[in-house]
């Protein structure tokens, strides 16, 4: 057994890979951008990087070689929306750092410094194929969460890639009861916060934040400047049909606004709208169920049908184990291939279940030339799989972060293997590790 | 995951309805005084009106078969009628006028049996005036019955029967109370009322508490239990007073005399202590399912299945030489600090080591997939080296719940003369790619993916956005 758990660790990168030129050959390549994978093909990652992948690429002279017959390789995961890496144990809240009821600050919050690159669950969800993620607060006592980031889950110390990546607000449900019991004061507290950044904007000195008809103090108005400038995006948690077109509306008086759609269960009732908007969405794969009266329409063809009329789509994890259950990315893609076999239903082709965990959501952060995907350029993360990695029976063979291989253990793989044979031990398990 | 509901549920003034006193017919009368004569009172007051809903003799062939005890049959045949299963094998003689379906390429498995589910006491939607899984006003509830809580229109009963091949489920109380009150095993058929959908004859389970819920919740208000020692020491003093109510029944039933007042949660406790209610035990860690199992002992009554069991992988052996099933998740964790420990590989662990395991949701999502999350659990002991069959895997779906409530002899398998509760996958369905074809209850066909006639709207959905919408 221990034998065994050895060989899988084993280093198949003997050196790290920065500096050299590797080929990975024989395996099933995903290019992770919606096409459908390719047998018996090569990538070569050379200083971190994609060199080229596919089936016609040539193995450079002089590349180490890697063989991945028999082997998937794909790019790493990308956790559309979540909250990794601010949470250690849910309920236990000094180890939670997603969301702050008592804090003075709410738009001018910012994740990055939360971010535990040592945290269990960004070991854990490495086990599992996830290599980046966009991570977002969550809000407490305004409609504004704060700014989120998008990290990398390497086993070092720099986990942040992109600090203050977007501002994040709830518009929903939930929006109006931490807006005061409505809709109508949620979209008031947008509005004026809004009007406020660009009051502040116009001459930070003179802003009267402090003031209490403004209701923003400098540090969320400044935090808002960049967003109603369209400089970041703003990922906004709506679910129901007419939220969503309540804040495509929104557009309408904030022009510049670059929005970012999450959760988003009704989608597909007025898809051609939120298309025509060209507003992309980071939808959850498979919420069926009428779980509140803003999902009424819930149903786990919300994402194929959207992709169907143009919208540009992702899988995301909003309040669905999000800071935890990353792993579940590969298991939601590949129901929404199963769906395509459902009679009425509509799910993603493979190519394209796998694209809306990779490439999509990087692309929809703005990332898309940067991680996601295997095309030339791309930073070299890169996941060797034992089969399918859509399928349940898989698992990680080999994980490469910006060309540097990564541990697959955890606190999790650590307990199995003290416990795994317990009948034989000589001294209690605390001697086991 | 679950929202800490309970919180809610207990601030809620609720309207007292207008009580109707339904006509009881001579027969139910007549039969509530025969359940009467032998206990003194009506063990069964809410009695079951489920009825199995009509069938046509059917025979699948071709397929594969996981027999639900382990057993595998490739290109194998099952035939049912009646309600039951008549026959299964690798050929059968198929009897005129059979309803035949061809199996080639799919598989069939017993209807998955999911023991820890909250549909219908925590419905969608998930409103505060549908808080009903948690009566948190004291650690001891269990007078309560939580199918008095359970609602029959909640959508997630047909997402659980179409997406997930559910057939029986446990609905539990939550976990606020050291004894939660009592739960209730139903047919996942769509019904009016909650008796028409109650498994006849099944027995009744308590739901018992350890660990932080009981603690938090009264703790937090200044009252019995806030430690986990206190968890213990309530516990057994509700023990010991059912223990004198259980003799003061006892003697008046073996000597006469003046009859006892009633008391519905020493009725529920003594009825454990009788064999007669099954104790479902939600506990996470080792250490604490020991203290469990030694108060058991104490008290001279079974512990019928850990629920949540995070730490089940460090204790297998306990639980083979108690005969305690543990119902397991594949892999949540770290939502709160009794869920830290989990391992990925606790269901085979458990399982290896000659101990009852299942795979339970607690979820309405979770409930949709519970064949997935299995075939996790498999695949991730497998990489550990614990090689476990598809086909023996399959036990935790469904013998295994059926064993720990009490209905083995009823269904959990495919085995002639249980209930025809009946799964066909369209592909391996221990695969991603797979989903339930169609789905048998009794017998009756519920539901079937090529026919959207087939499908159940509960009356919630019934003219809402998104009705019918396949999901």
């Amino acid at each position: 057994m221990k034998a065994l758990l050895a060989l899988l660790a084993t280093l198949y990168f003997a050196t790290p890979a920065a500096a050299q030129t590797v080929a990975i050959t024989g395996g099933t390549v995903v290019i992770g951008d919606g096409a459908d994978p390719v047998p018996g093909g090569t990538v070569v990652v050379r200083d971190g990087r994609i060199v080229a992948a596919g089936a016609n690429v040539a193995v450079p002279a002089g590349a180490q070689i890697v063989d991945a017959t028999g082997q998937w390789v794909t790019p790493g995961i990308v956790g559309g929306f979540t909250r990794l890496g601010l949470v250690e144990v849910g309920a236990v809240s000094s180890t939670n750092d997603s969301s702050a009821a008592d804090s003075d600050f709410s738009a001018g919050l910012d994740v990055a410094p939360a971010i535990n690159p040592l945290s269990a669950a960004i070991a854990t969800n490495r086990t599992g194929g996830v290599t980046r993620a966009v991570v977002a607060p969550e809000t407490a006592n305004t409609i504004f969460g704060g700014q989120g980031a998008v990290i990398d889950l390497g086993a070092d110390m720099d986990a942040v890639m992109r600090p203050r990546a977007f501002q994040f607000v709830e518009l929903g449900e939930r929006g109006a009861a931490r807006a005061g019991g409505s809709r109508s004061a949620s979209h008031a507290s947008f509005r004026n916060a809004l009007d406020q950044a660009l009051i502040y904007a116009r001459n930070p000195a003179a802003y009267g934040g402090q003031s209490s008809d403004s209701l923003l103090n400098r540090v969320d108005a400044a935090a808002l400047v960049p967003v109603v400038q369209g400089r970041i995006p703003l990922v906004v948690h709506v679910e129901q049909a007419r939220d969503i077109l309540s804040v495509i509306a929104l557009r309408t008086d904030y022009p510049r606004l670059n929005i970012i759609l999450v959760g988003v269960s009704e989608g597909w009732t007025v898809a051609p709208q939120i298309a025509a908007a060209g507003i992309p969405v980071i939808a959850s794969a498979l919420n069926d169920l009428p779980a509140q009266f803003e999902q009424l329409a819930a149903t786990q063809s919300n994402i194929g049908r959207m992709r169907d009329a143009g919208v540009q789509v992702a899988i995301g994890m909003i309040d669905d184990n999000d800071a935890h259950q990353i792993r579940y990315s590969t298991q939601y893609a590949g129901n929404l291939v199963a769906l395509n076999n459902v009679p009425g239903a509509t799910g993603l082709s493979w190519g394209e279940a796998f694209a809306a965990i990779s490439s999509w959501p990087a692309e929809i952060m703005g990332l898309g030339n940067e991680i996601g995907s295997l095309r030339p350029g791309r930073r070299a993360d890169i996941v060797i799989w034992d089969g399918d990695p859509l399928e349940l029976s898989s698992n990680v063979d080999v994980m490469l972060i910006d060309g540097v291989q990564q541990p697959l253990t955890s606190r999790q793989t650590r307990l199995r293997d003290r416990y795994l044979s317990i009948d034989e031990q000589q001294l209690p398990q605390a001697f086991e590790w | 995951m679950k929202k800490p509901a309970f919180l809610l549920a207990a601030t809620l003034a609720l309207f007292g309805c207008a009580t109707t006193t339904s006509g009881q017919s001579t027969d139910s009368a007549s039969a509530a005084r025969a359940r009467t004569a032998a206990t003194a009172f009506d063990p069964d007051p809410f009695p079951s009106t489920y009825r199995r809903y009509p069938g046509s003799p059917t025979v699948i062939q071709g397929a594969t078969i996981y027999d639900g005890e382990g057993g595998q049959i490739d290109n194998g045949m099952v035939y049912f009628a009646d309600g039951e299963i008549q026959a299964i094998g690798e050929t059968l003689d198929v009897p005129d006028g059979a309803t035949i379906v061809d199996g080639t390429g799919l598989w069939v498995t017993p209807g998955i049996i999911d023991i820890h589910s909250h549909l219908g006491n925590y419905p969608s939607p998930s409103v505060a005036a549908h808080q009903d899984g948690n009566e948190a006003t004291g650690p001891n509830t269990a007078n309560v019955w939580t199918e008095h809580s359970v609602w029959p229109q909640d959508p997630g009963f047909s997402r659980a029967l179409a997406n997930g091949g559910v057939t029986t489920l446990n609905i539990l109380p939550g976990s606020a109370n050291l004894f939660g009150g009592r739960s209730v095993t139903l047919r996942n058929v769509p019904s009016r009322t909650m008796q028409g959908m109650k498994f006849p004859g099944a027995p009744y389970g308590l739901k018992m508490a350890c660990g932080e819920n009981p603690k938090r919740v009264y703790g937090s208000r200044n009252q019995t239990p806030r430690s986990r020692m206190a968890n213990i020491a309530v516990a057994r003093q509700a023990w010991i007073d059912a223990q004198r109510y259980q003799h003061q029944w006892e003697n008046y039933r073996e000597n006469g005399g003046t009859r006892p007042a009633r008391n519905l949660r020493n009725e529920t406790l003594a009825g454990v202590m009788n064999g007669d209610i099954l104790v479902h035990n939600h506990c996470y860690r080792a250490d604490e399912m020991a203290n469990m199992i030694d108060m058991a002992e104490e008290f001279g009554y079974s512990i019928a299945s850990f629920q949540h069991a995070i730490e089940a992988y460090k204790i297998p052996d306990l639980l083979r030489e108690n005969g305690i099933c543990a119902a397991m998740w594949a892999d949540w964790w770290g939502f709160k600090m009794e869920a830290y420990d989990t391992v990925f590989e606790n269901v085979p662990m458990v399982h290896n080591a000659g101990a009852c395991a299942i795979v339970h949701s607690d979820d309405d999502n979770q409930i949709q997939r519970l064949n997935q999350e299995a075939a996790k659990a498999l695949a991730d002991g497998r990489r550990a080296g614990i090689e476990i069959s598809d086909a023996e895997a399959w036990q935790w779906l469904s013998l295994n719940p059926a064993r720990a409530l009490g209905i083995a002899d009823q269904t959990g398998s495919l085995s002639a003369g249980k209930r025809a509760d009946v799964v066909l996958w369209n592909g391996d369905p221990f695969s991603v790619y797979s989903r339930p074809q169609m789905v048998w209850i009794d017998g009756a066909l519920l539901y079937d993916m090529n026919n959207p006639a087939l499908r159940p709207i509960s009356d919630f959905e019934l003219g809402q956005p998104g009705e019918g919408s396949v999901r």
